[in-house]
């Protein structure tokens, strides 16, 4: 196990060594302390390592996350985790707006709650969010599942595509073209399966399902569709 | 004729043109969507001549004197900055608008003649990042097929914030081009209609741009020029807080640039030409004192050597084409061209509506002549090698002209032309270029002293 002070080395020296230090030694965790906020910490990783941040990050975090498991044990700012690849991140406080933006792959788990934008253009993602979601949730959201244990804000789902989503408690109102849809088997499978991943104890039976309506994907004047 | 008819009269309010966009609109309730760029007549580089040499100034001889045209990009804080053989440079154009044919025809072109291309809104794929010497990722609002294995293969990524056609619109793509393989890059449904994002998911506003390019540089180790791009509307504050976010280049396209598909009124009614967005932009770095550390690349109607000679003379470090590098492949032309014969597609672009010389379809995917396609028998219509040559002679042409033009202004490099071998032949290209009216020492706007 290494540790790393970012009280005594700057993100790019941190960054530096995780990108091209770490794959040579084999180092298979490593935890980083005094993150103090800071941007970009441990963003672009690429190997299998276990990463503990002890403390609260800024925008960023493990942004384009590639196979490495990475958990903060404070909140984080703006983007934790955007474009993941694969691998998974783990905040166990609060996270800030855009939570797992436009990520491909991988698991994003936020014990806490998210702000708004959550899920924002995912494209193949998992993500459970433990409490709640602000507003514009999972926007636009085009593959994978967002999970939310409490309440999602205004307009969750506008524009969805093909990403499901799944809330346990009120849903403020949908965006265009989300729909609520009967649970079926497979969800209740998918959603146990993400709160078993997640280390979150509620049961499937008390989620919704949230998916596209699929009617704003062609052109149709009839249905004064606002493009 | 029966001689009772009186004479007809057109209106200039309502004239034939409007007529024709009010009935369509009656009709069908939906906007025109359309590809290329504005086509009505703005203040342009035609509007500017060159002062030449004469007794007052050495010319340089053609044939014999050297004039450099390399071109360095990024070198203000990336380790490997982008060095050029020529200061033209392809647009960011995608596939899906484009086909892998076409793609990869820029890709070699742009090799051969020691230049640089650009990836589009959906990623980057195998046959241009192996077809291109240099390379530039764009990251765009839609984030579409955007990986960091991609980006970490990339020679520089730009960061798109708006283009000249679509200022504060997001792309689109519709159903015909969303082919399995495009759909399968961008994580769509094939055959859907795409409207992407317009802004980007995970920033919002310039101090967050800040922070975003810190990441990007973080994740590349801050090896590669970061280029931000963006749709000429408030040029000067946008220039600024783009400098201000850590730019090493700032791409500006004026509103003569093109796109795939956008709505008609974007297209002809949202921002500036590219004629004072230069300018603008030029007195912005001049006063952040960042000229000559941040580089400016101009876009939006760059046609020929005397256009790229009038913007590096302007300011501008390099210029980007599209539009007029998919013509240089064939586009509005009558016929295409395999095996060395030659097939007429005119009636193909009746089919559309429309006639060579007039097009502007790309947005149907149906080109008539396989630039702007994702269907199979289409896109055989455009084959790499061919059109790698026919851009590859463009591109050289344009070179040799802007340096024809710099040899005879006396310069024996084309990046010391300068404001002062231009003048105006309108008052509008004056007072936009603030470059004196032929024949004066005057600059609308300006106080004369
Ligand atoms: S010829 Fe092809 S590329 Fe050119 S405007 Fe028409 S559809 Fe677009």
């Amino acid at each position: 196990m290494e540790r790393l002070d970012l009280s005594r080395l700057s993100v790019r020296e941190l960054n530096q060594y995780l990108h091209h230090e770490l794959p040579k030694n084999g180092v298979d965790e490593v935890e980083i302390v005094n993150p103090s906020g800071l941007h970009s910490i441990a963003a672009g990783l690429t190997v299998p390592v276990k990463i503990r941040v002890l403390g609260h990050a800024g925008y960023f975090l493990a942004g384009m996350n590639q196979r490495a498991d990475v958990t903060v044990h404070g909140n984080v700012g703006w983007s934790v985790a955007e474009n993941m690849m694969s691998g998974s991140v783990r905040v166990k406080g609060f996270a800030s707006e855009c939570a797992g933006a436009s990520a491909h792959g991988g698991l994003l788990v936020v014990q806490g709650s998210a702000s708004s934008r959550c899920g924002i253009s995912m494209k193949g993602v998992d993500i459970v969010i433990g409490e709640d979601v602000g507003h514009m949730s999972a926007f636009m959201a085009q593959a994978g599942h967002l999970v939310v244990c409490g309440n999602a804000g205004a307009s969750l789902g506008d524009s969805l595509y093909e990403a499901v989503l799944y809330v346990r408690g009120k849903i403020h109102s949908l965006g265009a073209d989300a729909r609520e849809e009967p649970m079926m088997e497979d969800d209740y499978r998918k959603v146990d399966e993400l709160l078993r991943k997640a280390g979150i104890d509620y049961s499937s039976r008390e989620f919704k399902r949230v998916a596209s309506a699929r009617s704003l994907y062609h052109w149709n004047a009839e249905a004064g569709q606002e493009y | 004729m029966n001689g009772k008819r009186t004479a007809l009269e057109e209106s200039a309010l309502y004239n034939r043109h409007v007529l024709h966009y009010i009935h369509r609109a009656a009709e069908h309730g939906l906007y025109d969507i359309r590809g290329l760029g504005a086509k009505r007549a703005v203040p342009s580089f035609d509007d500017l001549v060159f002062l030449t040499a004469s007794l007052s100034r050495y010319p340089l001889e053609g044939y014999r004197e050297k004039c450099v045209t390399k071109t360095v990009l990024g070198t203000r804080f990336a380790k490997k900055p982008i060095e050029l053989d020529i200061p033209i440079t392809i647009a960011g154009m995608s596939f899906g608008a484009l086909s892998a044919n076409v793609k990869e025809a820029l890709g070699r072109a742009a090799s051969a003649m020691g230049t640089s291309t650009t990836t589009g809104d959906g990623g980057m794929t195998q046959e241009e990042r192996s077809s291109s010497k240099t390379l530039v990722y764009q990251c765009l609002p839609s984030r579409y097929g955007f990986n960091p294995d991609d980006l970490r293969k990339a020679d520089a990524i730009e960061v798109v914030v708006g283009q000249g056609a679509k200022p504060g619109g997001g792309g689109m793509l519709l159903g015909l081009k969303i082919s399995e393989r495009v759909a399968q890059m961008r994580t769509l449904p094939q055959g859907i209609d795409q409207r992407s994002a317009c802004r980007h998911p995970d920033w919002v506003g310039p101090d967050d741009l800040t922070i975003k390019i810190a990441e990007l540089r973080e994740i590349t180790d801050w090896q590669v020029p970061i280029y931000i791009k963006f749709g000429a509307t408030r040029v000067r504050d946008d220039v600024k807080l783009a400098v201000k976010a850590g730019a090493d280049v700032v791409v500006i396209d004026g509103m003569q640039g093109g796109t795939a598909a956008t709505q008609q009124v974007f297209i002809e009614h949202a921002g500036i030409p590219t004629l004072p967005a230069l300018r603008l932009a030029v007195e912005a770095l001049d006063e952040m004192n960042v000229r000559g550390q941040v580089q400016l690349i101009i876009s939006g109607g760059i046609r020929t050597g005397a256009d790229v000679a009038k913007a590096l003379a302007m300011g501008a470090d390099a210029v980007s084409i599209g539009q007029s590098a998919m013509m240089a492949l064939g586009c509005n032309s009558e016929t295409y061209s395999k095996d060395g014969q030659q097939f007429d597609v005119s009636q193909e672009y009746e089919k559309l509506g429309t006639a060579p010389g007039f097009c502007h379809h790309c947005h149907t995917g149906l080109c008539p002549v396989g630039v702007t396609t994702q269907l199979p028998d289409l896109e055989q219509r455009l084959q790499p090698e061919w059109g790698a040559r026919r851009l590859k002679n463009y591109l050289k042409t344009l070179n040799m002209e802007l340096t024809t033009l710099a040899r005879a202004c006396g310069k024996s490099n084309v990046h010391h032309l300068e404001r002062e071998d231009l003048v105006a032949l309108t008052v509008e290209a004056a007072a936009m270029a603030k470059i004196p009216l032929a024949g004066t020492n005057w600059i609308p706007g300006e106080s004369r002293t």
